[in-house]
């Protein structure tokens, strides 16, 4: 094997080990959503190309005000699904479009467009 | 205070302008309100009925509400009402009235809202008149507008709830319709100094607009989605075109070989060189502008971390693009002279390929979503109301409970009710899915988006805005589109490891090819991982199950068949005994006339008008069956003298100076009639299932009249169908033993379970599933809920307008059982598109990825061009799509 094909296997098996990490193990930053005073939760999510925050945490029982604003028009994001609550939404582009859960059991939320492709969660402790 | 009558605005009385009329004095707010109040006082006044709410507050917060509630038919309802909303903290008093069917009661609003009042009459089984309004609101810039605007329309009498999103520049309001209307809701908006708009859906009309122009836009409500659609759409297209025109020249001259091209464009010319160079450069806009997409979503997503389609086709067309660039720009790094070649081509057919698939996709999704958009254009805009003998036409979303409402030949009858006046054929296809008009009578229950046919009609509204049958089907499917179905769980569990997995993949075949591939080994490699990137296509996987679901869904609605959600979706097609419940569901539900045996001195006329003399002073429900079997032969019937009941035997009275005994045999041998043969006669009809009554006229036994519940005209072949398609059919009825098996006989079903009390149903179910079946439960949503909610499908018949019964799985509008076997076959339809398409999309994947990667290679010498891969790719999410969308053309199997 020479010099150069050393270097590139080295290379690919590195970045494969850091694209597995990147995707698969880091840490996500998850947004901590504060309760306002009149003891809702609320939270904005830009959506382009996916959704910003797409980790969210809320507290249990408390009520969950969720604004989805689409920056873009593909069709991709025009629906934003939460399945476990049968709820789903259209997202008007370039309009506040507001979803409103209430979750009383801690644990996780996956949210996510019509084709899966965009995903976000909620964790609810 | 007072209330100005026009505007609503509260005004001190005695106010400086006030009138009389009809010996009650109003006082205005201004002269403008009094002269419009003088010009037609009819308008203002409200007449003092008995149907409307009403609703006061005293200085100790105690709030007195008067609600009318629908459908309290027996006193004994009144308890379960009252003791729902007693349950309730804060409730000082409460008392149901049954005559004006409404509800006094006084609360403490600190400690209980009127809405959760309303939540608890909804709880204990009963309507109220109750309507939610949402209203966009112009003006807001703080968050004090808010609270101003909430606090002013919660103090409006009626406004049950009123929040306000100021993001959304929206007001949703809960008010009681009998006591406040959507223009006195926006004009108390408006004198806060906000402008409001139409409910949704409506565009605000200017003034500039011509009339024609108006009518099209309150005919067609601008979908502010779909323009986006269109325009993205648009987009597309053009994004498309601009990379194919430039693409197709790059493909020429990058084959300047097999094309036969002369020799300036071959590798190594100086010409080339320089059309290189202007390629790499027209690359630039084809990736960043017709690909735009793929680079700002890949982008959001990996600063989220995760990864998808756009991540691996913007890798592959910039890595293509950064050798393609090098070998143009800096041909002498590269060791060898074949080492520095271009792949502009293949990036702009790329990326013209995938931006014509996410168009076409478009177009695809769009006709998946058809039925709902059917469904929500169903809807009437106005209706003709009669108010104070006035007709008028209204906006829909402004006609209340117990409006009376006039429907013309040919018009949408607007919301659902009950009819009062007139008669006429009703097609109600669009809601049912039945494609026969139905006649309707007084008394009769119509449906709201259902097109009348041949007669006028006036009809009562018992359920308008959100609460017609239309609007729960819309929610009902909205929901069931947004549920998953428990297939979904795998391909959620593939998905979250596919993209990145596929980058792996793509970077190791790269280091295989390298090491151990064919010179010039570079070129290989780098095709390689680009072909691997381009090919994979996560979106079919995971568009697979959820488009087939929404056509699925959307199907059934279309023929009257509402699935909950996924789960239910799913189970349907696995069932393998189907437990029908008898009355009701079976039969008719009611009964009818079914023979007239008569004795040779007597005519099936006369002892039929005869005995339905009779009855006409009794109310038993099986004489209204006799009535209704003489009218239909349209008999004369006289009034009957000297009525007498005879407890367990039957009645006895004077029918047109002759004496008539009506009842059982008992009745017969009490009185010493010589029944002769007629006793044998009716021991047949009861072993039929039928209840014979024996008649006497003056005291000789004339005949025998039998009524019983007889089979709906559909049930035995729906049974049939059943049997056939594999399911077990099982009889389950309260009734005894013999009606019972006499009905399974006429019906064809061997398993009966006889003599079941209600409670028992759900026991009888789970028996069966403990015997390793799965099963459905086929009944009305009333008595039958336990067993519904215990079968594992819980199918609701019959429901009309009450489409939104929780206990059911599968609600079914019509009351012909044949739904049963359509919707189980709907099932089976769906599940099977969807394992298609699932199939298709892991196949696709599965051999498409190591295929790119070069598998066949050393075996077959095959190695894909990125750009097949890139054709593959674009057109596999389309594919999918629309073999979804071959489930729009599923029809029922013929028998």
């Amino acid at each position: 094997m020479s010099a150069d094909q050393i270097i590139v296997t080295l290379l690919g098996i590195a970045l494969s080990f850091l694209a597995g990490w990147y995707f698969w193990f880091s840490e996500r930053k998850a947004v901590k959503i504060k309760t306002t005073d009149s003891g809702g939760q609320e939270a904005f999510i830009k959506v382009k190309g996916g959704y910003s925050p797409n980790l969210l945490v809320f507290e249990a029982g408390k009520p969950i005000k969720l604004t989805f604003y689409r920056e873009e028009t593909a069709s991709c994001s025009e629906k934003v699904i939460f399945s476990d609550f049968n709820k789903k939404a259209t997202l008007t582009p370039f309009k506040n479009v507001t979803v409103e859960l209430n979750i009383d059991k801690p644990g996780e939320y996956n949210f996510q467009c019509e084709m899966g492709m965009l995903r976000g969660k909620l964790i609810v402790e | 205070m007072v209330k100005d009558p026009v505007c609503g605005m509260k005004v001190k009385s005695p106010s400086k302008y006030s009138a009389e009329a009809k010996g009650a004095k109003y006082d205005f707010c201004s002269e403008k309100c009094k002269n419009n109040f003088l010009s037609n006082p009819n308008k203002y006044i409200k007449p003092i009925n008995s149907s409307e709410a009403t609703y006061s507050i005293n200085s100790k917060g105690i709030e007195k509400l008067d609600i009318p509630i629908i459908g309290i038919h027996c006193s004994s309802c009144i308890p379960t009402i009252e003791s729902e909303i007693k349950k309730l903290p804060g409730i000082i008093f409460v008392k149901v009235n049954i005559a004006t069917e409404k509800a006094r009661i006084e609360f403490n609003r600190k400690k209980v809202t009127a809405e959760s009042i309303i939540k608890a009459i909804k709880k204990a089984g009963y309507k109220t008149g109750q309507s939610d309004l949402s209203l966009g609101i112009v003006g807001m810039y703080c968050a004090s507008c808010v609270t101003k605007i909430e606090n002013e329309l919660k103090n409006l009498p009626g406004v049950l709830s009123a929040g306000v999103d100021l993001a959304a520049e929206k007001a949703f309001i809960k008010y009681l319709p009998s006591l406040v209307n959507i223009k006195e809701i926006k004009n108390t908006i408006e004198k806060l100094g906000y402008k409001t708009i139409e409910p949704a859906g409506t565009e605000k009309l200017s003034s500039k607009k011509t009339l024609s122009e108006r009518e099209k836009i309150e005919k067609e409500p601008v979908d502010e989605n779909q323009l986006a659609r269109e325009k993205e759409y648009k987009t597309l297209i053009r994004k498309f075109v601009f990379a194919a025109v430039l693409g197709v020249p790059f493909l020429i001259i990058s084959y300047p070989d097999s094309l036969g091209l002369p020799e300036a464009f071959r590798q190594g010319a100086p010409t080339l060189r320089y059309l290189w160079i202007a390629m790499s450069i027209l690359s630039l806009p084809i990736m960043f502008w017709s690909g735009s997409q793929f680079y700002t979503g890949a982008w959001a997503a990996f600063k989220n971390r995760s990864a998808n389609m756009h991540t691996l086709i913007s890798t592959g067309i910039s890595a293509a693009w950064i050798y393609s660039a090098t070998a143009t720009f800096f041909p002498e790094i590269f060791p060898k002279a074949e080492l520095a070649n271009q792949f502009f081509d293949a990036i702009a057919i790329i990326v013209a390929l995938v931006v014509l698939g996410m168009a076409l996709e478009i177009r695809a999704k769009g006709k998946s979503s058809e039925a709902m958009k059917k469904l929500m254009g169903l809807q009437a805009k106005t209706a003709r109301v009669i108010r104070n003998g006035q007709e008028s036409d209204i906006p829909i979303e402004e006609v209340v409970l117990d409006d009376i409402i006039l429907v013309r030949p040919g018009e949408k009858i607007p919301v659902d009710g009950v009819i009062t006046e007139g008669s006429s054929l009703i097609d109600e296809a669009m809601i049912t899915g039945e494609a026969i008009p139905v006649e309707k009578l007084k008394n009769d229950e119509v449906i709201g988006a259902t097109i009348n046919k041949t007669g006028s009609f006036k009809f009562k509204a018992t359920k308008v805005g959100k609460d017609t049958a239309l609007s729960q089907i819309i929610g009902m499917v909205e929901q069931a589109q947004s549920s998953k179905a428990p297939i979904q769980k795998i391909v959620d569990r593939v998905a979250g490891y596919f993209v990145p997995a596929v980058i792996i993949i793509a970077i190791l075949s790269f280091v295989v090819w390298y090491d151990f591939g064919p010179q010039p080994n570079l070129i290989y490699a780098l095709i390689v991982f680009v072909t691997v990137l381009i090919i994979a296509c996560p979106c079919a996987l995971g568009i697979a199950t959820p488009v087939s679901l929404m056509v699925g869904v959307g199907k059934g609605a279309e023929n009257g068949i509402l699935i909950r959600n996924g789960n239910a979706m799913e189970t349907a097609q696995k069932l393998n005994t189907v437990v029908l419940d008898k009355t009701g569901t079976i039969t008719e539900g009611k009964p009818l006339l079914t023979n007239i045996i008569t004795t040779k001195d007597f005519s099936e006329d006369e002892v039929l008008s005869l005995s339905a003399g009779v009855e006409k002073a009794s109310e038993h429900p099986l004489g209204e069956a006799i009535i209704k079997g003489a009218a239909d032969r349209s008999l004369t019937l006289y009034e009957p003298k000297e009525f007498n009941a005879i407890p367990g035997q039957g009645v006895e009275a004077v029918v047109g100076e002759k004496k008539i005994l009506l009842g059982n045999i008992k009745l017969m041998k009490n009185h010493s009639v010589e029944t002769g043969d007629l006793e044998e006669k009716s021991k047949k009809l009861a072993d039929d299932g039928k209840t014979p009554m024996f008649i006497a006229i003056d005291g000789k036994a004339a005949g025998i009249v039998a009524v019983a519940d007889v089979v709906k005209p559909d049930s035995k072949a729906a049974i049939a169908k059943l049997k056939k398609m594999g399911l077990e059919v099982v009889m389950i009825t309260g009734d005894n033993k013999r009606t019972a098996k006499a009905i399974a006989r006429q019906v064809n079903i061997d398993r009966v379970f006889a003599e079941v009390l209600p409670p028992e149903k759900a026991f009888n179910v789970q028996k069966m599933q403990n015997e390793g079946k799965i099963v459905a439960m086929v009944g009305d949503g009333l008595n039958d809920a336990p067993a519904l909610a215990q079968a594992d499908i819980g199918f609701a018949i019959g429901a009309g307008t009450d489409v939104a019964i929780e206990a059911s799985d599968i609600t079914l509008i019509k009351g012909n059982l044949k739904s049963v076997p359509l919707a189980i076959e709907l099932s089976r339809a769906t599940m099977k598109n969807i394992r298609q398409n699932l199939f298709g999309a892991f196949f696709y994947n599965g051999l498409g990825i190591p295929v790119a990667a070069g598998l066949l290679y050393p075996f077959f010498g095959i190695l894909l061009s990125p750009i097949i891969a890139g054709a593959a790719m674009a057109f596999s999410s389309v594919t999918v799509v629309s073999n979804a969308n071959r489930l729009r053309r599923f029809k029922p199997k013929l028998d």
